[in-house]
């Protein structure tokens, strides 16, 4: 059982590592990314249903007890958290079959993504708080090369802004870890959450909270840090662009909601005061930097930011059905904001350009993706049935019955920008007449694609589609299991007892 | 004393770290990011307190070594992160490189056309 612990992390080292040895065969690179992606989601799978069954899982590695040794744990979040990066994983493999070019693929785009992978999963299951930083770096290195892999001219530029901000959030992160430490003497969470109740020097206690916070916020782009996200994040290829929209911020997300619910839960007026201002305006400036934009990518880009701010918001609020918001929220918005990444790379490839006032007509030309485009857009605007509206829906009443009105009337706010934001693009690029001064691709008849390079592309796009449809639909089991995640969250003794044994 | 000292020395590494981050020229941003590497890692040294001279050995026929003893886990720790900040280091001096050939500018604030 313990064994399922390690999985998430030995099947993409494994697999990033036998696509090295075949490193001049490009076919059988792609065979085996696409199957060791497909094996991450079946043991991710494994993993939620043992830890539903049982109840949190932990295993201490090299058998060293536990505030020694390094130790794994898996919660009901951690392993949502696993399974929604294998699900964008296979998604994204799947997708870059048909979208990245040989001269990428021959310099190791597949093991690099499955490294990538590793260190997302690896995050999400560590629970000793260096571990972590080392998986953050990981999953950073695998980001930087995948972002900078092609080396054009926006790739190296963005890749400037995005490896310099983290890297300044990495030394945030290890500055907070070394005083934590001083003061500590110890880096797993369990034990230093037990610690960290006993220590009383509270005004010490908070500072290393806002280290932390502006370590994580960078990484997740809350809402001064934001500013690399989208200089960055429109220029690698459409499949780069989706892994990262989809996965990354969230880890920042993860962490914050990890550290915030079980270490620093001494202040939580202060602390989470704060988080909740930061919240509010994550999501009023995302908006409306999107609302400015006029290139597909870049709105997407800063949708994710207000996005955030969401996700941050239920933390802040404090209460089960806030924190159960929160990580509905996650669970949509990581499968809807991929899916629409990967729409903005099929107009790519049918048009060559993702300028809004340069593209039109779509809905005439390939009806199957508008209505691909559609479902997610509507969904992350938060129209019902689709699953955005049960995220906000979750988040606005729990914000009510915490009497913050002001934060639940930005929340429903944000989400009438956003959907105007998702009409522009949907009015500009698919409805209307072809533009007249495209010129180029657009005028000559427009790209035919092979029919395995739609498979390859619709395929990932439409079960995403169906997955936000169905938790729509479904909407109760899914709340009922981001419910009780949200509850083992709120009780920290759980995990301390979990990860410590009898005396925690 | 020593301990004051070493708290002057990280601030000063620190200081000069932001402020070599802060100017345009590609460089002394990989400086700046070397800088603060180093602080960090010096910061965690001396977060956890300093015990000079005292090797954490365990003694023939002891179980544990005679308090008090240096803590050997911030130098795990340093050895670890400065491994991981030389790779990234290496890293960033080749992406700063090739970005100043392809882009044609070695000035940070011209690199301005995906913001």
């Amino acid at each position: 059982m313990q064994l399922l612990l390690v999985l998430p992390i030995v099947l993409p080292v494994t697999t990033a590592a036998v696509c090295m040895l075949f490193w001049r065969f490009g076919a059988v690179q792609r065979a085996l990314a696409t199957a060791g992606a497909a094996a991450l989601l079946g043991s991710a799978l494994a993993l939620l249903a043992a830890v539903r069954r049982e109840g949190m899982l932990v295993l201490q590695l090299g058998n060293w007890p536990a505030p020694f040794g390094i130790t794994l744990v898996a919660d009901l979040f951690s392993a949502i958290m696993t399974v929604l990066a294998a699900v964008i994983g296979l998604a994204v493999v799947v997708y870059s079959l048909a979208t990245i070019d040989i001269r990428r693929e021959a310099f190791g785009y597949y093991p690099f993504l499955h490294i990538l992978l590793m260190g997302v999963c690896g995050c999400f299951l560590t629970g000793d708080l260096f571990n972590l930083y080392v998986w953050f770096e990981v999953m950073l290195m695998a980001s930087f090369v995948l972002l900078a892999l092609g080396g054009e001219r926006g790739q190296l530029e963005g890749a400037v802004k995005y490896v310099t901000l983290n890297l300044v959030a990495s030394t945030f992160f290890l500055s907070a870890l070394g005083l934590l430490y001083g003061m500590v003497g110890t880096l797993n969470m369990a034990d230093a959450a037990r610690m960290l109740g006993e220590v009383g020097r509270p005004g010490l206690v908070s500072t290393l909270a806002m280290l932390f916070l502006a370590a994580f916020g960078i990484k997740a782009a809350l809402f001064p840090f934001f500013f690399w996200l989208p200089a960055s994040y429109h220029t690698p290829p459409v499949a780069v662009s989706a892994i990262f929209a989809g996965l990354l911020t969230k880890v920042g997300v993860y962490s914050l909601i990890r550290v915030f619910t079980l270490l620093f839960v001494q202040d939580v007026g202060y602390t989470h005061g704060l988080i909740l201002v930061i919240s509010g305006l994550t999501m009023v400036t995302g908006v409306l930097g999107a609302i400015a934009q006029n290139e597909f990518r870049r709105i997407l880009s800063f949708h994710i930011i207000s996005q955030v701010g969401y996700m941050v918001m239920g933390l802040a609020l404090f209460t089960p059905l806030a924190l159960a918001g929160s990580i509905f929220y996650i669970i949509h918005h990581i499968i809807v904001k991929t899916n629409l990444f990967l729409a903005s790379g099929v107009v790519l490839q049918l048009r060559g350009t993702l300028e809004l006032n340069r593209l039109g007509g779509l809905y005439q030309r390939a009806p199957a993706l508008a209505l691909l485009f559609l479902v997610p857009a509507l969904s992350l605007a938060g129209l019902p049935p689709l699953s955005g509206f049960w995220a906000k829906l979750l988040l606005v009443r729990a914000g009510l019955e915490t009497g913050s009105y002001l934060i639940a009337a930005t929340a429903l706010g944000v989400g009438l920008l956003t959907l105007f934001s998702m009409t522009k693009i949907w009015g500009k690029a698919f409805w209307g007449g072809p533009p007249e001064a495209a010129g180029g691709k657009a005028a000559a008849g427009e790209v035919r694609l092979p029919l395995t390079a739609r498979l390859s592309l619709y395929l990932p796009m439409t079960a995403l589609a169906l997955l936000t449809v169905g938790i729509g639909l479904l909407a109760q089991p899914v709340f009922e299991l981001s419910l009780l995640a949200a509850q083992q969250l709120l009780d920290p003794r759980i995990y301390i007892q979990a990860v410590l044994g009898g005396e925690g | 004393m020593m301990e004051l000292l070493m708290a002057f020395v990280i601030g000063g590494l620190y200081a000069a770290g932001i402020f070599m981050l802060l100017r345009p020229s590609p460089v002394k941003l990989a400086i700046g990011l070397g800088l603060l590497a180093n602080a960090v890692n010096l910061l965690i040294f001396v977060a956890a307190g300093l015990t000079p001279g005292r090797a954490p050995l365990i003694e023939p026929g002891a179980v544990r070594p005679t308090v008090p003893f240096a803590d050997p886990v911030p130098q795990a720790l340093i050895l670890t992160a400065i491994v991981i900040s030389f790779g990234v280091l290496a890293f960033i001096l080749v992406l700063l490189r090739r970005a100043a050939e392809t882009l044609g500018v070695d000035n940070l604030d011209d690199m301005r056309s995906t913001d």
